[in-house]
């Protein structure tokens, strides 16, 4: 039988696509979305990938999220920072996370950083670049440590050290000057930690916590808000004043309800 | 200047330089290194436009990255089918005609211009070019990309035909330092490959060995 509910397919639906085109030609200004104004780095050092990122989201001139998790979790050896539309990136993230768990089961392997960047580039063409998502993926596979970034289009690069988002151009400087091949994970991490520094101070979408996860062969570790270079201050003065600050020169007191007494309410 | 036409806003493209030049016994194929973005920042300083579709075929791209990483993608995919039926590898003017089938087809979607060029046993080394509107020519030496406007008048003085593999690397190497010097949207490094009959020789000139040319 027929269902008469129509149940949504879910994905992405471009139906008003075009009347909002004729609406915005009208002079009707579309609603901005959310973008993680971003600072997102990458790179490779003696025993693997380096993953970091910021932690501000915002829409317009609004901070809309101070401590936004922009790194996600592909496969448990694989990882993918996400800028650009923060709805975006969270949903191809998720999405292709998923197609990989399953094909994981399906096939009992470990996945490979080269499927995750077929995957998320094809989608990407497929849209366009209306499916805003900027990435950077990182994974250490059975080919090794590997790092690519992925634009909103869907083209890719391969790369030794790459930054994505609002902040990437100061974040790459910091690499341009201090990158080596076959750093130790120690210094790598602190020059990871140092892009995104660039980021935060230097751009304007880009702020609060760093994040960031070390990938080595066969264990992955992920720092959440490994360094928070901008606390919130406590405030010096406070605007509380205290009791007996203004003098009391009287006092007086009115009932402006008469309280009758009625029966007992029975409780037995 | 950055003579692509058709990007999207905010799409990273390839103002490139591309040339191929066949010789005696197969192809040279060069670019620079240069992607980047609104004409504004370099994306990519050391990026590989000579693209492998098959082992012994290889397209220069220019135009969108996407656009043309996904068309190369494509045909390296039909290039593997037409070697597994046909039990050997595929000639390059199929590669070009799937390439120029591809182009055509989906003309009004893809920014893409391609130089495919390699070495079969049927043809020797050639050189294809397949420019933005979809067309197929077959020719001795070809040039793209916004770097190419100062490479015509070069090439058609410096090429002559049956050069060496040495002069033909000397011939290449030179037109694309030619048009780093003169075009914006070229730079970076120039990356070289030799295709012939015994397979594909890569070369590499670091950013500070490109030679400085003119004044």
């Amino acid at each position: 039988m027929v269902s008469r509910v129509n149940v949504p397919k879910g994905g992405f639906n471009f139906d008003n696509y075009q009347r909002n085109l004729i609406l915005q030609q009208n002079g009707y200004s579309m609603p901005k979305a959310t973008k993680t104004g971003t600072t997102i780095t990458g790179m490779k050092f003696k025993n693997g990938v380096i993953l970091g990122a910021d932690t501000r989201a915002t829409g317009e001139a609004l901070v809309q999220d101070k401590n936004c998790p922009k790194i996600h979790r592909m496969a448990p050896n694989i990882f993918c920072c996400g800028a650009g539309t923060a709805a975006d990136a969270d949903k191809v993230t998720d999405m292709v996370a998923s197609q990989l768990e399953l094909h994981r089961l399906a096939t009992g392997r470990e996945s490979r950083v080269t499927t995750v960047l077929a995957t998320l580039s094809q989608y990407l063409f497929r849209y366009q670049g209306h499916v805003a998502a900027a990435l950077v993926l990182g994974g250490v596979d059975v080919d090794g440590p590997q790092l690519f970034s992925v634009a909103p289009h869907g083209s890719t690069d391969k790369l030794p050290y790459l930054s994505q988002g609002s902040g990437s151009l100061s974040a790459i400087a910091v690499f341009e000057e201090r990158w080596r091949e076959n750093m130790e994970r120690d210094e790598a991490i602190e020059l990871v930690k140092d892009s995104i520094k660039a980021g935060i101070f230097n751009d304007m979408g880009s702020g609060f916590n760093i994040d960031l996860v070390v990938i080595e062969k066969g264990r992955a570790d992920f720092y959440r808000n490994i360094e928070t270079p901008c606390p919130t201050i406590e405030k010096i003065g406070n605007y509380k004043f205290q009791p007996g600050t203004t003098a009391v020169l009287s006092e007086s007191f009115r009932n402006f309800v008469t309280i009758t007494e009625g029966d007992a309410m029975d409780i037995s | 200047m950055e003579t692509e036409l058709g990007l999207k806003p905010g799409e990273i493209g390839l103002g490139t330089t591309l040339v191929a030049v066949g010789f005696d016994g197969g192809v040279i194929i060069g670019a620079d290194s240069r992607t980047s973005m609104g004409g504004a920042y370099v994306v990519n300083r050391v990026t590989d436009k000579l693209t492998y579709v098959s082992d012994r075929i290889y397209c220069c791209r220019s135009g969108s990255a996407a656009d043309t990483q996904a068309v190369a993608n494509l045909v390296t995919y039909y290039l593997q089918l037409y070697a597994i039926q046909h039990g050997e590898e595929p000639p390059v003017r199929v590669a070009a005609a799937l390439f120029q089938e591809l182009c055509y087809k989906n003309k009004e979607m893809l920014s893409a211009g391609i130089i495919c060029a390699g070495w079969d046993k049927y043809a020797g080394g050639s050189v294809y070019g397949i420019p933005i509107g979809g067309s197929l020519h077959k020719l001795p030496y070809a040039t793209a990309g916004s770097g190419s406007t100062y490479l015509y008048g070069y090439l058609d003085t410096a090429f002559r035909p049956n050069m060496t593999k040495e002069e033909t690397i000397e011939l290449v190497k030179t037109a694309i330092a030619l048009a780093i010097g003169r075009d914006g949207s070229s730079g970076g490094c120039i990356r070289l490959a030799v295709i012939t009959e015994d397979g594909v020789e890569r070369h590499f000139i670091p950013g500070d060995q490109v030679p400085v040319l003119g004044i």
